[in-house]
């Protein structure tokens, strides 16, 4: 695995989606989703929101990364934010 | 009353194509990921830089540059090739002895490498010794596409609209053959116009391979390299210089393997973020029509 060029921090990255899409699955076998229409302007399933989370929080950072000269910690906080709001009323 | 599938067993079906996919691209782009936050001096000295090469790449120039030019690319192409290549297809006869051979005539520009593509154009576009070059300079209009950025822009759009609209004529061609004949017969019946027959049988019924044909065609002109590669070379200057050939420049040429990691990531994530704002305008669409 070394020729992946593996670091910590990107291994908890890719370990924190992995263990999302786990949930995401048990979460699906337990109560499965419904097609529902919240505030977003399409209906989404609870996995089309949580695709939605994540490349929200891509363009947040990179907007972030773009524009302003500061640790990225806001931009993550923003992003769970957004998530946890698209999620619940998406 | 909670929905349960009938048959789960079912997914162990898809298990293949989840291993070819996590082999062919999930793996992959972890790899990109990886790199992108690091210096690589060579495979076995690496240094953890964080997000150094994203803000690196979003400050710089030039990649801003590359993907306006590739915006206007792509969105000139699809602005094209769409009502041309449908337009071409409405003209392919459906029942006649000569549909195989315009069919196979129209397939032919698709078989062709695509850096010969670039060379056929870079020979036909020359303005000392190429058919096309030399019509349009005997017409009395200067042309010479590897001085004047608007002339090889011109003549970039064209070789695309020459290279890939026989693929969008090809699929609505398909389209067009499976709607029933009645739905023409009761149009005629009406007395519709050629445009309202387009309009309200055709183009409703076409949406399904037209999507096919819009996401195929946006993705591939996002990601070109070879043609605009043989043909200006990026050139002039860097006036056509699309994001893939600067990214190869990056990681190829001067081998900064986490910078065009970085580079890579953005240029995946707006790839992503545009198929899919335009498929679900599609499919909302869809959904909408009664």
């Amino acid at each position: 695995m070394s020729w992946m060029a593996w670091t910590l921090p990107t291994a908890i990255f890719f370990g924190a989606i992995g263990f999302s899409l786990l949930v995401l699955t048990l979460w699906e076998l337990k109560s499965p989703t419904i097609l529902r229409k919240g505030l977003l302007p399409i209906a989404t399933t609870r996995g089309d929101r949580f695709f939605i989370s994540l490349l929200s929080a891509a363009f947040i950072h990179l907007l972030w990364l773009g524009l302003v000269d500061a640790p990225v910690y806001p931009a993550t906080a923003v992003s769970v934010l957004v998530a946890a709001g698209l999620l619940k009323w998406g | 009353m909670s929905y349960k599938p009938q048959n789960n067993r079912a997914w162990l079906g898809v298990l293949p194509v989840l291993l070819i996919v996590a082999f062919s691209a999930v793996v992959p782009l972890m790899t990109v990921i990886n790199y992108s936050v690091q210096d690589i001096l060579d495979f076995n000295t690496r240094f953890f830089v964080g997000f150094e090469w994203y803000v690196q790449t979003l400050n710089d120039e030039r990649f801003i540059e590359a993907f306006g030019r590739q915006l206007a690319f792509s969105f000139t192409v699809l602005a094209l090739e769409i009502p041309l290549g449908i337009a071409v297809a409405r003209g392919i006869p459906k029942n006649s002895r000569l549909t195989p051979l315009i069919l196979i005539v129209l397939a032919l520009p698709l078989l062709i490498p695509w850096n010969v593509v670039g060379t056929i154009w870079q020979i036909f576009a020359r303005s000392d010794i190429g058919l096309l070059g030399v019509a349009i300079n005997a017409m009395g209009i200067s042309y010479n596409y590897t001085s004047e950025p608007l002339h090889a822009w011109l003549t970039l759009v064209a070789m695309d609209v020459w290279h890939w609209t026989s693929l969008v004529a090809l699929l609505a061609f398909a389209g067009l053959t499976a709607i029933p004949q009645p739905y023409y017969q009761a149009a005629e019946l009406d007395g519709a116009s050629s445009w309202q027959v387009l309009r309200y049988v055709e183009l409703p019924r076409l949406r399904g391979v037209l999507i096919i044909a819009v996401l195929l065609r946006l993705m591939d002109s996002f990601m070109i390299y070879t043609e605009p590669f043989v043909l200006t070379g990026g050139g002039p200057g860097n006036t056509t210089t699309f994001l893939s050939q600067y990214l190869a420049t990056m990681a190829v040429g001067q081998f900064d393997l986490g910078p065009a990691a970085a580079f890579s990531v953005i240029y995946f994530l707006f790839i992503l973020l545009f198929c899919w704002l335009f498929y679900q305008s599609v499919v909302k669409r869809d959904e909408e029509t009664p």
